[in-house]
């Protein structure tokens, strides 16, 4: 593809999608459309420049191309279940010139597109390859390969989201503000697990799995500039790029992960890390009343761990306070202990293996390495070797990832130079 | 407007008798409740427990519902709404989620 169509595409796919699907109320032949107005795009703007508004060009293309298909399709289309359009802002069926605004305030079409794909009626696996292909344009052997799962898996899988949306008519349409905070979290739980699929690839094809953390990205940085006001959009970008500001020291050349008091700080992105910031602390401002959620907590933390000078000198104690925000957000054991890890930090080892030793009753934590791990650490600050011994032999146990047990194995206290 | 089965899910046998009084209430009220968000009951059957059920599977007959599970068909409505949102709001409404579930399900038109 050539560079200026080609940037096109990853800029504003989503946008011509969108609008042609109000024309067609087809996902497949508007995609159809959309596809073809890029490829017009590749003859026509060598030929005669780049349009002004590339966008504006691309969607007048498609929708045009849609009108001539369903003019001379129309008898056949007639039985194709349409996809369900609110009857309330049918009339505003005219898209503005700029991508970012629509004049008449209505949502943008791009929004109806990620909820219509985000639908709670859709499986997860569903919800997140339409999000991937329908939004982020990307092709079904490339959704495929990032899941690790066979193309005609993936195609079948696709068809059947589609068929399912129509047939059961799954409006193209933003939620009422009633439903918006639930749909809006089956939104956002799609990006952040797409980002995380990118984020925690061990193995793999490495890089499509860098591409999706860039993905997910993108679709954050867009989710926030649409729905400007919704503190845990604003969350949920904060925490990508926060993540993102520290990617590059994740892993150290054996491609063990490295835990956060080993990594070079000084190749932390200071510019995502400061826009990350930036974010988190508008949104606290203007969530007003209502409680941080899930998101924006977590971004919170990201934030204090990656301004911190280092490991020991970080905020701990306000660590502390926004994991238990976060445990009344969102409930999880693995949320209790990682603030167990921080208050080991903030109040001492004592204090954290209390709350360590009631969590080992949890029985959704059994099996889990990282907690007979973090209470093998404790031990071991409070020097009780041979307890913190056995638990690092429970958590070797637990874990078949070799760096893993390579770290864990080091910890024993026959191999500490104090033993 | 699209018209969905609402397939009503209770506790096996879904005896009609062990129906808790208000339950029982609220399903002759659920008619008007969908008129007034904008919906259409256009039928709803209850059914007879599933120990009255009779199930054929190719050629054999055999006594009991077609699926034996903890929770069984316990009657099925027909809902005109405006999109799968609409008829989601209405179903969340129906007495049979209390105890149960209840399936959405848009009906063939061919």
């Amino acid at each position: 593809m050539s560079g200026d169509v080609e940037d096109a595409y990853r800029a504003h796919w989503a946008y011509v999608l969108a609008a042609t699907v109000r024309v067609t109320r087809d996902l497949d032949l508007a995609e159809e459309c959309a596809q073809e107005a890029f490829a017009q795009a590749l003859v026509v703007w060598p030929r005669d420049g780049l349009p002004q508004q590339p966008a504006a060009w691309l969607v007048t293309v498609a929708k045009r191309r849609a009108v001539d298909v369903l003019r001379r399709e129309q008898t056949l289309r007639a039985k194709l279940p349409l996809l369900a359009l609110p009857a309330d802002d049918s009339d505003k069926s005219d898209i503005s010139e700029k991508p970012d605004h629509r004049p008449d305030g209505s949502p943008d079409d791009r929004l109806r597109l990620v909820f219509t794909c985000c639908h709670p009626a859709l499986a997860r696996d569903a919800q997140v390859a339409l999000t991937l292909r329908l939004v982020c344009g990307v092709a079904t052997p490339d959704v495929a390969r990032a899941f690790l799962v066979s193309e005609a898996t993936m195609a079948a899988r696709v068809t059947r989201a589609k068929k399912k949306i129509a047939a059961a008519r799954i409006p193209f349409r933003v939620p009422r503000a009633s439903e918006l905070p639930e749909r809006l979290d089956a939104v956002l739980s799609v990006v952040h697990l797409l980002y995380t699929s990118g984020h925690t690839a061990a193995s793999g094809p490495e890089l499509l799995r860098a591409d999706l953390t860039g993905r997910a990205v993108h679709l954050a940085r867009m989710l926030h500039r649409l729905m400007p006001d919704e503190p845990e959009a604003a969350g949920l970008l904060a925490l990508v790029l926060l993540l993102d500001a520290r990617k590059e020291t994740r892993t150290g050349p054996d491609g063990r992960l490295l835990r956060l008091d080993e990594q070079d700080r000084t190749r932390w992105d200071r510019a995502l890390i400061e826009e990350g910031r930036d974010l988190v602390l508008r949104a606290l401002r203007y969530r007003g009343a209502r409680p941080a959620g899930r998101y924006l907590l977590q971004a919170a933390i990201a934030a204090l761990h990656a301004e911190a000078p280092s490991f020991a000198e970080t905020d701990w104690r306000q660590i502390v306070e926004l994991y238990d925000g976060l445990r009344a957000a969102w409930p999880s054991p693995v949320v209790d202990l990682n603030r167990a890890v921080a208050l080991s930090m903030a109040d001492g080892p004592e204090a954290a293996l209390r709350e360590v030793e009631r969590l080992e009753g949890d029985p959704r934590l059994a099996g889990y390495h990282y907690l007979p791990a973090v209470k093998a650490d404790l031990l071991d600050r409070l020097g009780r070797a041979a307890a913190a011994d056995e638990a690092f032999r429970a958590a070797l146990a637990l874990t078949a990832n070799e760096a893993e047990r390579e770290y864990l194995h080091g910890r024993l206290s026959r191999h500490r130079p104090d033993a | 407007m699209t018209q969905y089965a609402i397939l009503l899910f209770t506790p096996a046998p879904a005896d009609p008798a062990d129906l808790p009084p208000a339950e029982l209430q609220a399903h002759f009220a659920h008619a008007e409740e969908a008129e007034r968000l904008g919906g259409r009951i256009v039928a709803g059957y209850g059914l007879q427990p599933s120990t009255t059920a009779t199930a054929v599977r190719g050629d054999t007959v055999t006594d009991g519902p077609f699926i034996e599970a903890k929770e069984v068909v316990a009657g099925f409505y027909i809902l005109e709404a405006r999109d799968l949102d609409h008829a989601l709001e209405i179903a969340r409404r129906n007495p049979a989620t209390w105890r149960g579930g209840v399936e959405i399900r848009p009906l063939f038109e061919g």
